[in-house]
Protein backbone atom coordinates (compact mmCIF):
# COMPACT_ATOMS: atom_id res chain seq x y z
CA UNK A 1 0.00 0.00 0.00
CA UNK A 2 1.50 3.17 -0.83
CA UNK A 3 1.11 6.25 1.33
CA UNK A 4 -1.38 9.22 1.00
CA UNK A 5 -0.92 11.50 3.39
CA UNK A 6 1.44 11.40 6.72
CA UNK A 7 1.45 14.11 9.42
CA UNK A 8 4.66 13.41 11.37
CA UNK A 9 5.10 15.33 15.05
CA UNK A 10 3.26 18.12 13.99
CA UNK A 11 1.83 20.85 16.57
CA UNK A 12 -0.98 23.73 15.92
CA UNK A 13 -1.04 27.13 18.60
CA UNK A 14 -3.07 29.32 18.88
CA UNK A 15 -0.86 32.38 20.35
CA UNK A 16 0.86 30.72 22.92
CA UNK A 17 -2.31 27.87 23.55
CA UNK A 18 -1.33 24.92 21.39
CA UNK A 19 -4.25 22.82 20.89
CA UNK A 20 -2.17 20.08 18.79
CA UNK A 21 0.82 18.86 20.14
CA UNK A 22 3.17 15.88 18.07
CA UNK A 23 0.56 14.42 16.45
CA UNK A 24 1.53 11.72 13.84
CA UNK A 25 -0.85 9.97 11.97
CA UNK A 26 -1.16 8.52 8.37
CA UNK A 27 -3.31 7.49 5.40
CA UNK A 28 -2.76 4.88 2.94
CA UNK A 29 -3.98 4.56 -0.31
CA UNK A 30 -7.95 3.78 -0.29
CA UNK A 31 -8.48 3.38 3.42
CA UNK A 32 -10.71 5.07 5.58
CA UNK A 33 -9.19 6.52 8.53
CA UNK A 34 -10.97 8.20 11.62
CA UNK A 35 -10.31 10.65 13.98
CA UNK A 36 -12.70 10.50 17.45
CA UNK A 37 -12.23 12.19 20.15
CA UNK A 38 -14.05 14.90 22.35
CA UNK A 39 -15.25 18.54 21.69
CA UNK A 40 -12.07 20.62 22.20
CA UNK A 41 -9.64 18.14 21.67
CA UNK A 42 -8.03 19.69 19.00
CA UNK A 43 -9.86 17.64 16.13
CA UNK A 44 -10.46 20.01 13.38
CA UNK A 45 -7.52 22.36 14.18
CA UNK A 46 -5.04 19.18 13.32
CA UNK A 47 -8.00 19.39 9.66
CA UNK A 48 -7.30 23.09 9.04
CA UNK A 49 -3.76 22.93 9.21
CA UNK A 50 -3.77 19.78 7.02
CA UNK A 51 -5.32 21.82 4.31
CA UNK A 52 -2.94 25.16 5.18
CA UNK A 53 -5.35 27.36 6.44
CA UNK A 54 -4.11 27.16 9.76
CA UNK A 55 0.02 27.26 10.60
CA UNK A 56 1.38 23.94 11.85
CA UNK A 57 5.08 23.13 13.02
CA UNK A 58 6.24 18.85 12.22
CA UNK A 59 6.09 17.31 8.45
CA UNK A 60 3.04 16.49 6.61
CA UNK A 61 3.73 14.69 3.51
CA UNK A 62 0.82 14.63 0.57
CA UNK A 63 1.60 11.78 -2.18
CA UNK A 64 5.33 12.54 -1.81
CA UNK A 65 5.29 16.00 -1.59
CA UNK A 66 6.20 17.80 1.39
CA UNK A 67 3.17 20.14 2.00
CA UNK A 68 4.94 22.86 3.69
CA UNK A 69 5.71 24.91 1.10
CA UNK A 70 2.31 24.47 -0.65
CA UNK A 71 -0.66 26.92 -0.31
CA UNK A 72 -4.32 25.68 0.23
CA UNK A 73 -5.13 26.28 -3.02
CA UNK A 74 -2.16 24.06 -4.30
CA UNK A 75 -2.85 21.24 -2.22
CA UNK A 76 -6.67 21.24 -3.69
CA UNK A 77 -5.49 21.33 -6.94
CA UNK A 78 -3.03 18.18 -6.05
CA UNK A 79 -6.21 16.33 -4.85
CA UNK A 80 -6.21 16.88 -1.14
CA UNK A 81 -9.92 18.24 -0.10
CA UNK A 82 -11.65 19.11 3.14
CA UNK A 83 -15.85 19.69 3.40
CA UNK A 84 -15.43 21.71 6.73
CA UNK A 85 -17.48 21.96 9.35
CA UNK A 86 -19.53 24.29 8.01
CA UNK A 87 -19.83 23.34 5.28
CA UNK A 88 -19.04 26.74 3.65
CA UNK A 89 -21.20 26.79 0.69
CA UNK A 90 -22.12 29.28 -1.37
CA UNK A 91 -25.62 30.17 -0.16
CA UNK A 92 -26.61 32.71 -2.62
CA UNK A 93 -25.89 30.58 -5.71
CA UNK A 94 -27.33 27.56 -7.11
CA UNK A 95 -26.93 24.49 -6.08
CA UNK A 96 -25.89 23.54 -9.26
CA UNK A 97 -23.53 26.13 -9.90
CA UNK A 98 -21.54 25.32 -6.10
CA UNK A 99 -21.37 21.91 -7.55
CA UNK A 100 -19.56 23.44 -10.83
CA UNK A 101 -17.54 25.47 -8.61
CA UNK A 102 -16.10 21.93 -7.71
CA UNK A 103 -14.27 21.36 -10.69
CA UNK A 104 -12.52 24.79 -10.46
CA UNK A 105 -9.01 23.81 -9.72
CA UNK A 106 -8.72 20.51 -12.08
CA UNK A 107 -7.29 20.68 -15.07
CA UNK A 108 -9.35 18.97 -17.86
CA UNK A 109 -13.34 19.46 -17.19
CA UNK A 110 -13.98 17.34 -20.23
CA UNK A 111 -15.31 15.28 -17.62
CA UNK A 112 -17.85 17.35 -15.30
CA UNK A 113 -20.88 16.49 -17.01
CA UNK A 114 -20.44 13.09 -16.18
CA UNK A 115 -19.13 14.30 -12.91
CA UNK A 116 -22.39 15.90 -11.97
CA UNK A 117 -24.79 13.23 -12.89
CA UNK A 118 -23.01 10.90 -11.04
CA UNK A 119 -23.23 13.40 -7.72
CA UNK A 120 -26.61 13.83 -8.54
CA UNK A 121 -27.35 9.43 -9.14
CA UNK A 122 -25.81 9.86 -5.56
CA UNK A 123 -27.85 12.22 -4.19
CA UNK A 124 -31.25 12.99 -6.00
CA UNK A 125 -32.23 15.58 -3.53
CA UNK A 126 -29.37 17.50 -5.09
CA UNK A 127 -31.07 17.12 -8.54
CA UNK A 128 -34.34 18.41 -7.88
CA UNK A 129 -33.03 21.36 -6.07
CA UNK A 130 -30.47 22.06 -8.39
CA UNK A 131 -31.39 25.35 -9.35
CA UNK A 132 -32.64 26.48 -5.93
CA UNK A 133 -30.26 28.77 -3.94
CA UNK A 134 -27.68 27.02 -1.50
CA UNK A 135 -29.13 29.24 1.20
CA UNK A 136 -33.08 27.66 1.56
CA UNK A 137 -31.34 23.80 1.62
CA UNK A 138 -32.16 21.72 4.94
CA UNK A 139 -29.14 20.92 7.17
CA UNK A 140 -28.58 17.23 6.27
CA UNK A 141 -29.08 18.42 2.31
CA UNK A 142 -26.70 21.21 2.59
CA UNK A 143 -24.07 18.59 3.95
CA UNK A 144 -24.82 16.34 0.63
CA UNK A 145 -24.43 19.66 -1.85
CA UNK A 146 -20.57 20.06 0.46
CA UNK A 147 -20.03 16.22 0.05
CA UNK A 148 -20.94 16.50 -3.39
CA UNK A 149 -19.27 19.67 -4.51
CA UNK A 150 -15.97 18.27 -2.99
CA UNK A 151 -16.49 14.96 -5.20
CA UNK A 152 -16.59 17.17 -8.16
CA UNK A 153 -13.35 18.04 -7.67
CA UNK A 154 -12.07 14.18 -8.38
CA UNK A 155 -10.00 14.29 -4.83
CA UNK A 156 -7.87 11.42 -4.17
CA UNK A 157 -7.77 12.29 -0.26
CA UNK A 158 -11.06 13.57 1.14
CA UNK A 159 -10.83 15.29 4.42
CA UNK A 160 -14.71 15.22 6.24
CA UNK A 161 -14.98 17.26 9.04
CA UNK A 162 -18.03 16.09 11.50
CA UNK A 163 -20.28 15.28 8.63
CA UNK A 164 -22.60 13.78 10.47
CA UNK A 165 -22.46 17.09 12.97
CA UNK A 166 -26.84 18.29 13.66
CA UNK A 167 -28.35 16.15 11.41
CA UNK A 168 -30.88 13.65 12.03
CA UNK A 169 -30.16 9.64 12.26
CA UNK A 170 -31.52 8.80 8.97
CA UNK A 171 -29.94 11.29 7.16
CA UNK A 172 -26.64 10.29 9.09
CA UNK A 173 -26.77 6.75 8.22
CA UNK A 174 -27.01 8.13 4.46
CA UNK A 175 -23.89 10.27 4.81
CA UNK A 176 -21.92 7.45 6.16
CA UNK A 177 -23.23 4.85 3.87
CA UNK A 178 -21.90 7.64 1.32
CA UNK A 179 -18.28 7.62 2.78
CA UNK A 180 -18.42 4.13 2.90
CA UNK A 181 -19.05 3.88 -1.10
CA UNK A 182 -15.86 6.28 -1.66
CA UNK A 183 -13.33 2.94 -0.79
CA UNK A 184 -15.10 1.67 -4.45
CA UNK A 185 -13.94 4.84 -6.03
CA UNK A 186 -10.41 4.70 -4.82
CA UNK A 187 -10.71 8.12 -2.92
CA UNK A 188 -9.24 7.73 0.38
CA UNK A 189 -10.60 9.36 3.75
CA UNK A 190 -9.70 11.26 6.51
CA UNK A 191 -12.62 11.54 9.13
CA UNK A 192 -13.36 13.14 12.11
CA UNK A 193 -15.97 12.27 13.80
CA UNK A 194 -17.78 13.04 17.75
CA UNK A 195 -20.37 10.21 16.52
CA UNK A 196 -17.18 7.64 17.25
CA UNK A 197 -19.23 4.67 16.82
CA UNK A 198 -20.31 5.46 13.49
CA UNK A 199 -17.23 6.64 12.37
CA UNK A 200 -15.33 3.18 13.32
CA UNK A 201 -17.71 1.41 12.04
CA UNK A 202 -17.08 3.06 8.68
CA UNK A 203 -13.33 3.37 8.90
CA UNK A 204 -10.19 1.39 8.23
CA UNK A 205 -8.01 2.46 11.38
CA UNK A 206 -9.03 4.88 13.98
CA UNK A 207 -7.09 7.16 16.29
CA UNK A 208 -8.41 9.00 19.31
CA UNK A 209 -7.46 12.33 20.11
CA UNK A 210 -7.43 14.04 23.53
CA UNK A 211 -6.32 17.48 24.64
CA UNK A 212 -4.87 17.88 21.11
CA UNK A 213 -2.44 14.60 21.82
CA UNK A 214 -3.00 11.10 19.92
CA UNK A 215 -3.52 8.62 23.26
CA UNK A 216 -4.68 5.53 20.99
CA UNK A 217 -4.56 4.07 17.59
CA UNK A 218 -5.56 0.90 16.45
CA UNK A 219 -7.47 -0.74 13.61
CA UNK A 220 -11.11 0.24 13.55
CA UNK A 221 -12.54 -3.27 14.42
CA UNK A 222 -10.11 -3.51 17.52
CA UNK A 223 -10.75 0.14 19.31
CA UNK A 224 -14.56 -0.52 18.61
CA UNK A 225 -14.41 -3.34 21.03
CA UNK A 226 -11.84 -1.42 23.79
CA UNK A 227 -13.54 -1.35 26.80
CA UNK A 228 -12.00 1.95 28.19
CA UNK A 229 -13.38 3.58 24.85
CA UNK A 230 -16.70 1.92 24.94
CA UNK A 231 -16.81 3.55 28.27
CA UNK A 232 -15.72 7.05 26.96
CA UNK A 233 -17.28 7.68 24.22
CA UNK A 234 -19.47 4.59 22.42
CA UNK A 235 -21.89 4.73 25.71
CA UNK A 236 -21.28 1.33 26.64
CA UNK A 237 -23.20 -1.93 25.72
CA UNK B 1 -39.74 74.91 -14.53
CA UNK B 2 -41.84 73.59 -18.11
CA UNK B 3 -42.50 69.74 -18.83
CA UNK B 4 -40.08 70.57 -21.18
CA UNK B 5 -37.33 71.51 -19.25
CA UNK B 6 -37.87 68.70 -16.81
CA UNK B 7 -37.99 66.35 -19.63
CA UNK B 8 -34.71 67.94 -21.27
CA UNK B 9 -32.91 67.71 -17.39
CA UNK B 10 -34.42 63.99 -16.96
CA UNK B 11 -32.65 62.52 -20.03
CA UNK B 12 -29.41 64.83 -19.06
CA UNK B 13 -29.35 62.64 -15.96
CA UNK B 14 -30.49 59.61 -17.31
CA UNK B 15 -27.15 59.65 -19.57
CA UNK B 16 -25.14 61.11 -16.63
CA UNK B 17 -26.53 58.38 -14.15
CA UNK B 18 -25.57 55.71 -17.14
CA UNK B 19 -21.81 56.93 -16.95
CA UNK B 20 -21.86 56.69 -13.24
CA UNK B 21 -23.57 53.18 -12.81
CA UNK B 22 -20.46 51.75 -15.05
CA UNK B 23 -18.84 53.13 -11.96
CA UNK B 24 -20.33 52.22 -9.40
CA UNK B 25 -20.73 48.50 -10.38
CA UNK B 26 -17.07 48.34 -10.52
CA UNK B 27 -16.78 49.70 -7.51
CA UNK B 28 -19.01 47.02 -6.36
CA UNK B 29 -17.25 44.40 -8.12
CA UNK B 30 -13.96 45.36 -6.81
CA UNK B 31 -15.06 45.68 -3.46
CA UNK B 32 -17.51 42.40 -3.07
CA UNK B 33 -14.26 40.50 -4.11
CA UNK B 34 -11.55 42.38 -2.41
CA UNK B 35 -12.82 43.83 0.21
CA UNK B 36 -11.19 47.57 -1.09
CA UNK B 37 -13.37 50.50 -1.65
CA UNK B 38 -11.31 51.34 -5.04
CA UNK B 39 -11.94 55.13 -4.63
CA UNK B 40 -9.13 55.66 -7.59
CA UNK B 41 -11.45 54.15 -10.19
CA UNK B 42 -12.51 57.54 -10.91
CA UNK B 43 -8.66 58.58 -11.67
CA UNK B 44 -8.80 55.67 -14.32
CA UNK B 45 -12.30 57.02 -15.83
CA UNK B 46 -10.28 60.38 -16.46
CA UNK B 47 -6.97 59.06 -17.39
CA UNK B 48 -8.76 56.86 -20.43
CA UNK B 49 -10.36 59.77 -21.64
CA UNK B 50 -7.22 61.40 -21.24
CA UNK B 51 -5.56 58.93 -23.69
CA UNK B 52 -7.74 58.56 -26.05
CA UNK B 53 -7.80 62.13 -26.46
CA UNK B 54 -3.81 61.87 -26.62
CA UNK B 55 -4.44 59.03 -29.34
CA UNK B 56 -7.05 61.33 -31.30
CA UNK B 57 -3.73 64.04 -31.01
CA UNK B 58 -1.47 61.05 -32.75
CA UNK B 59 0.44 61.20 -29.33
CA UNK B 60 2.26 58.54 -27.57
CA UNK B 61 -0.59 58.62 -24.27
CA UNK B 62 1.03 59.41 -21.21
CA UNK B 63 -0.62 56.09 -19.72
CA UNK B 64 2.38 54.37 -21.26
CA UNK B 65 4.88 55.84 -18.77
CA UNK B 66 2.39 55.12 -15.96
CA UNK B 67 1.97 51.73 -17.03
CA UNK B 68 5.94 51.01 -17.78
CA UNK B 69 6.56 52.05 -14.44
CA UNK B 70 4.07 49.96 -12.57
CA UNK B 71 4.64 46.96 -14.31
CA UNK B 72 8.65 47.66 -13.15
CA UNK B 73 7.75 48.00 -9.58
CA UNK B 74 5.05 45.23 -9.67
CA UNK B 75 7.41 42.32 -10.99
CA UNK B 76 10.31 43.59 -8.73
CA UNK B 77 7.81 43.25 -5.55
CA UNK B 78 6.53 39.65 -6.70
CA UNK B 79 10.14 38.42 -7.78
CA UNK B 80 11.63 39.51 -4.44
CA UNK B 81 8.25 37.98 -2.48
CA UNK B 82 8.97 34.99 -4.38
CA UNK B 83 12.58 34.83 -3.38
CA UNK B 84 11.71 35.71 -0.03
CA UNK B 85 9.14 32.20 -0.25
CA UNK B 86 12.49 30.49 -2.45
CA UNK B 87 10.18 29.77 -4.97
CA UNK B 88 12.23 30.77 -7.74
CA UNK B 89 10.30 28.09 -10.11
CA UNK B 90 7.18 30.52 -10.14
CA UNK B 91 9.33 34.02 -11.24
CA UNK B 92 9.51 33.21 -15.01
CA UNK B 93 5.78 33.09 -14.62
CA UNK B 94 5.71 36.49 -12.30
CA UNK B 95 8.10 38.40 -14.68
CA UNK B 96 5.77 37.52 -17.77
CA UNK B 97 2.31 38.57 -15.43
CA UNK B 98 3.11 41.76 -14.44
CA UNK B 99 5.98 42.53 -16.68
CA UNK B 100 5.59 41.26 -20.21
CA UNK B 101 1.90 41.38 -20.43
CA UNK B 102 1.78 44.85 -19.77
CA UNK B 103 4.57 45.68 -22.18
CA UNK B 104 3.20 43.67 -24.87
CA UNK B 105 0.14 45.90 -24.48
CA UNK B 106 2.18 49.16 -24.76
CA UNK B 107 4.34 47.14 -27.54
CA UNK B 108 0.78 46.98 -29.32
CA UNK B 109 -0.69 50.47 -28.84
CA UNK B 110 2.53 51.78 -29.85
CA UNK B 111 2.85 49.52 -33.19
CA UNK B 112 -1.24 50.19 -34.03
CA UNK B 113 -0.90 53.71 -33.74
CA UNK B 114 1.84 54.64 -36.76
CA UNK B 115 -0.78 53.31 -39.04
CA UNK B 116 -2.98 56.05 -38.15
CA UNK B 117 -6.09 53.72 -36.70
CA UNK B 118 -9.76 54.79 -36.85
CA UNK B 119 -11.91 55.91 -33.73
CA UNK B 120 -12.90 52.72 -32.78
CA UNK B 121 -9.60 51.19 -32.71
CA UNK B 122 -8.22 53.98 -30.88
CA UNK B 123 -11.24 53.51 -28.19
CA UNK B 124 -9.75 50.26 -27.81
CA UNK B 125 -5.76 50.89 -27.48
CA UNK B 126 -7.29 53.36 -24.76
CA UNK B 127 -8.79 50.87 -23.03
CA UNK B 128 -6.26 48.24 -23.24
CA UNK B 129 -3.98 50.62 -21.54
CA UNK B 130 -5.91 51.61 -18.99
CA UNK B 131 -7.00 48.14 -18.07
CA UNK B 132 -3.15 46.92 -16.51
CA UNK B 133 -2.89 49.89 -13.64
CA UNK B 134 -5.62 49.10 -11.37
CA UNK B 135 -4.59 45.02 -11.25
CA UNK B 136 -0.45 46.61 -11.29
CA UNK B 137 -2.04 48.85 -8.57
CA UNK B 138 -3.31 45.98 -6.85
CA UNK B 139 -0.27 44.22 -6.75
CA UNK B 140 1.96 46.95 -5.61
CA UNK B 141 -0.06 48.52 -3.12
CA UNK B 142 -3.09 46.10 -1.75
CA UNK B 143 -1.64 42.70 -1.98
CA UNK B 144 0.63 43.57 0.94
CA UNK B 145 -2.27 44.12 3.09
CA UNK B 146 -4.84 42.10 1.82
CA UNK B 147 -5.88 40.87 5.27
CA UNK B 148 -6.11 44.35 7.10
CA UNK B 149 -9.42 45.47 8.29
CA UNK B 150 -11.75 47.43 5.61
CA UNK B 151 -11.38 50.96 7.15
CA UNK B 152 -7.47 50.81 6.85
CA UNK B 153 -7.86 49.62 2.64
CA UNK B 154 -10.21 52.23 2.62
CA UNK B 155 -7.72 54.47 4.19
CA UNK B 156 -4.87 53.48 1.83
CA UNK B 157 -6.98 53.45 -1.31
CA UNK B 158 -8.19 57.29 -0.34
CA UNK B 159 -4.38 57.67 -0.02
CA UNK B 160 -3.43 56.24 -3.24
CA UNK B 161 -6.33 58.16 -5.40
CA UNK B 162 -3.95 61.21 -4.45
CA UNK B 163 -0.75 59.56 -4.94
CA UNK B 164 -2.77 58.56 -8.71
CA UNK B 165 -3.40 62.29 -9.15
CA UNK B 166 0.01 63.30 -8.34
CA UNK B 167 1.07 60.92 -11.22
CA UNK B 168 -1.75 62.39 -13.43
CA UNK B 169 -0.17 65.84 -13.48
CA UNK B 170 3.03 64.40 -14.33
CA UNK B 171 1.93 62.01 -16.95
CA UNK B 172 -0.59 63.50 -18.73
CA UNK B 173 0.27 67.55 -17.49
CA UNK B 174 -2.21 70.34 -16.45
CA UNK B 175 -3.98 70.85 -19.87
CA UNK B 176 -7.72 69.70 -20.18
CA UNK B 177 -9.32 67.78 -22.94
CA UNK B 178 -12.58 66.90 -24.62
CA UNK B 179 -12.18 64.49 -27.56
CA UNK B 180 -14.18 63.98 -30.80
CA UNK B 181 -18.22 63.01 -30.54
CA UNK B 182 -18.59 59.95 -30.81
CA UNK B 183 -21.59 60.86 -33.51
CA UNK B 184 -23.02 63.31 -34.68
CA UNK B 185 -27.06 62.05 -35.16
CA UNK B 186 -30.07 63.06 -32.73
CA UNK B 187 -33.12 61.63 -32.99
CA UNK B 188 -36.80 62.84 -31.48
CA UNK B 189 -38.78 61.15 -28.55
CA UNK B 190 -42.03 62.65 -28.26
CA UNK B 191 -41.48 65.96 -28.81
CA UNK B 192 -37.80 65.82 -27.13
CA UNK B 193 -34.39 65.95 -28.72
CA UNK B 194 -32.15 63.55 -28.01
CA UNK B 195 -28.78 63.51 -28.91
CA UNK B 196 -26.78 60.56 -30.25
CA UNK B 197 -24.55 60.77 -27.53
CA UNK B 198 -26.88 60.21 -24.54
CA UNK B 199 -28.15 57.28 -26.51
CA UNK B 200 -24.82 56.17 -26.90
CA UNK B 201 -23.85 56.20 -23.43
CA UNK B 202 -26.75 54.19 -22.32
CA UNK B 203 -26.32 51.50 -25.41
CA UNK B 204 -22.81 51.24 -23.70
CA UNK B 205 -23.98 50.78 -19.91
CA UNK B 206 -26.65 48.58 -21.26
CA UNK B 207 -24.63 46.29 -23.02
CA UNK B 208 -21.45 46.37 -21.22
CA UNK B 209 -23.52 45.73 -17.33
CA UNK B 210 -24.79 42.91 -19.64
CA UNK B 211 -21.56 41.62 -20.79
CA UNK B 212 -20.54 41.18 -17.12
CA UNK B 213 -23.33 40.06 -16.29
CA UNK B 214 -23.16 37.13 -18.82
CA UNK B 215 -19.87 36.64 -16.89
CA UNK B 216 -21.29 36.00 -14.02
CA UNK B 217 -23.46 33.64 -14.93
CA UNK B 218 -22.09 31.39 -17.31
CA UNK B 219 -18.89 31.15 -17.40
CA UNK B 220 -16.72 29.07 -13.92
CA UNK B 221 -14.42 32.27 -13.68
CA UNK B 222 -17.69 34.46 -13.68
CA UNK B 223 -18.80 32.21 -10.90
CA UNK B 224 -15.51 31.89 -9.06
CA UNK B 225 -15.37 35.72 -8.50
CA UNK B 226 -19.16 35.75 -6.84
CA UNK B 227 -17.99 32.60 -4.73
CA UNK B 228 -15.09 34.65 -3.74
CA UNK B 229 -17.20 37.27 -2.81
CA UNK B 230 -20.00 35.34 -0.83
CA UNK B 231 -17.40 33.18 1.00
CA UNK B 232 -13.39 33.34 0.80
CA UNK B 233 -12.50 30.28 2.88
CA UNK B 234 -15.11 28.43 0.89
CA UNK B 235 -13.51 29.60 -2.20
CA UNK B 236 -9.99 28.69 -1.34
CA UNK B 237 -10.97 25.44 -0.42
CA UNK B 238 -12.72 24.90 -3.82
CA UNK B 239 -8.64 26.07 -5.44
CA UNK B 240 -9.35 29.72 -6.01
CA UNK B 241 -6.70 31.85 -4.83
CA UNK B 242 -8.40 35.40 -3.65
CA UNK B 243 -5.33 37.28 -5.33
CA UNK B 244 -6.03 35.71 -8.74
CA UNK B 245 -9.99 36.99 -8.18
CA UNK B 246 -8.83 40.25 -7.38
CA UNK B 247 -6.39 40.93 -10.49
CA UNK B 248 -9.95 39.73 -12.01
CA UNK B 249 -12.39 41.74 -10.32
CA UNK B 250 -9.62 44.97 -10.96
CA UNK B 251 -9.17 44.12 -15.10
CA UNK B 252 -13.15 44.39 -15.37
CA UNK B 253 -13.81 46.75 -13.32
CA UNK B 254 -11.20 48.72 -14.89
CA UNK B 255 -12.62 47.99 -17.96
CA UNK B 256 -16.08 49.57 -17.07
CA UNK B 257 -14.40 52.75 -15.66
CA UNK B 258 -12.72 52.92 -18.67
CA UNK B 259 -15.57 52.65 -20.86
CA UNK B 260 -17.18 55.26 -18.66
CA UNK B 261 -14.15 57.21 -19.42
CA UNK B 262 -14.63 57.16 -23.05
CA UNK B 263 -18.65 57.95 -22.78
CA UNK B 264 -17.78 61.31 -20.50
CA UNK B 265 -15.23 62.55 -22.66
CA UNK B 266 -16.88 64.10 -25.56
CA UNK B 267 -19.41 65.27 -23.04
CA UNK B 268 -17.15 67.09 -20.53
CA UNK B 269 -13.75 68.70 -20.55
CA UNK B 270 -11.61 65.86 -18.61
CA UNK B 271 -8.61 67.04 -16.68
CA UNK B 272 -5.82 64.67 -14.98
CA UNK B 273 -7.72 65.37 -11.37
CA UNK B 274 -11.06 65.35 -13.10
CA UNK B 275 -12.00 61.57 -11.93
CA UNK B 276 -12.59 62.16 -7.72
CA UNK B 277 -15.90 63.62 -8.61
CA UNK B 278 -16.60 61.12 -10.92
CA UNK B 279 -15.52 58.16 -8.28
CA UNK B 280 -17.35 59.88 -5.66
CA UNK B 281 -20.82 59.97 -7.28
CA UNK B 282 -20.25 56.39 -8.61
CA UNK B 283 -19.83 55.58 -4.63
CA UNK B 284 -23.04 57.00 -3.54
CA UNK B 285 -24.87 55.02 -6.02
CA UNK B 286 -22.68 52.15 -4.81
CA UNK B 287 -23.60 52.92 -1.28
CA UNK B 288 -27.57 52.73 -2.17
CA UNK B 289 -26.86 49.11 -3.40
CA UNK B 290 -25.36 48.63 0.15
CA UNK B 291 -21.66 47.80 -1.69
CA UNK B 292 -23.20 44.54 -2.45
CA UNK B 293 -25.96 45.04 -5.25
CA UNK B 294 -25.35 45.60 -8.90
CA UNK B 295 -29.10 46.65 -9.47
CA UNK B 296 -28.80 48.79 -6.46
CA UNK B 297 -25.69 50.17 -7.09
CA UNK B 298 -27.15 51.03 -10.87
CA UNK B 299 -30.15 51.86 -9.66
CA UNK B 300 -28.55 54.79 -6.84
CA UNK B 301 -26.01 55.42 -9.47
CA UNK B 302 -28.84 56.55 -11.75
CA UNK B 303 -30.73 58.30 -8.83
CA UNK B 304 -27.08 60.79 -8.56
CA UNK B 305 -27.42 61.79 -12.03
CA UNK B 306 -30.49 62.84 -12.18
CA UNK B 307 -30.43 64.58 -8.93
CA UNK B 308 -27.39 66.60 -10.15
CA UNK B 309 -29.38 67.33 -13.27
CA UNK B 310 -32.35 68.66 -11.67
CA UNK B 311 -29.51 70.40 -9.11
CA UNK B 312 -27.17 72.18 -11.67
CA UNK B 313 -30.39 73.39 -13.02
CA UNK B 314 -31.36 75.34 -10.01
CA UNK B 315 -28.05 76.09 -8.73
CA UNK B 316 -24.57 75.07 -10.99
CA UNK B 317 -22.52 76.36 -7.59
CA UNK B 318 -24.77 74.14 -5.24
CA UNK B 319 -24.97 70.97 -7.32
CA UNK B 320 -22.34 68.63 -5.85
CA UNK B 321 -23.49 69.69 -2.22
CA UNK B 322 -27.00 68.84 -3.22
CA UNK B 323 -25.75 65.25 -4.48
CA UNK B 324 -23.43 64.97 -1.51
CA UNK B 325 -25.99 65.90 1.28
CA UNK B 326 -28.17 63.33 -0.15
CA UNK B 327 -25.26 60.94 0.88
CA UNK B 328 -26.37 61.49 5.14
CA UNK B 329 -30.11 60.29 4.97
CA UNK B 330 -29.41 57.37 2.74
CA UNK B 331 -26.86 56.34 5.08
CA UNK B 332 -28.85 56.77 7.99
CA UNK B 333 -31.47 54.40 6.13
CA UNK B 334 -29.04 51.83 5.36
CA UNK B 335 -27.67 51.77 8.80
CA UNK B 336 -30.93 51.31 10.29
CA UNK B 337 -32.36 48.87 7.17
CA UNK B 338 -29.23 46.40 8.15
CA UNK B 339 -27.60 45.08 10.72
CA UNK B 340 -24.93 43.36 9.25
CA UNK B 341 -21.28 44.56 11.09
CA UNK B 342 -19.39 46.05 8.39
CA UNK B 343 -15.97 43.65 9.02
CA UNK B 344 -17.17 40.40 7.40
CA UNK B 345 -16.10 37.90 10.07
CA UNK B 346 -13.30 35.93 8.82
CA UNK B 347 -11.80 32.29 9.96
Amino acid sequence: MTQMLSVENVSVAYGKVEAVRNVSLSVEQGQIVTVIGPNGAGKTTLLMAAIGLLKSTGRMVFQGADLARIDVEGRVERGLCLVPEKRELFADMSVADNLLLGTYSLRDRSTTRKSLDDVFDRFPRLKERSKQAAGTLSGGERQMLALGRALMAKPKLLVLDEPSLGLAPLIVREIFRTIASLRSLGVSVLLVEQNARAALETADYGYVLETGEIIQSGPADTLIHDPKLIAAYLGGH
Amino acid sequence: MTADIAAILAIDGIATGAVYALVAIGTVLIFTVTRVIFIPFGDIAAFTALTLAALDAKQLPGTVGLVVVLACMACAMEVVALARAGELRAVPKAVFGYLMLPLIVVGIVWLTMRFNPPMPVRIVLALLLIMPIAPLLDRIVFRPIADASVLLLLTVSVALHFALVGLGLLFFGPEGVRTEPLTSMAIEIAGVHVSGQTVLILTAALVFSGLLFAFFDFTLIGKALRATALNRTGARLMGIRPARAGTIAYLLGSLMAGVSGVLIAPVNTIFYDSGFLLGLKAFVGAIVGGMASYPGAALGAFGVGIIESFASFQSSTLKDVIVFSLLIPILLWRSLASQHSEEEVEE
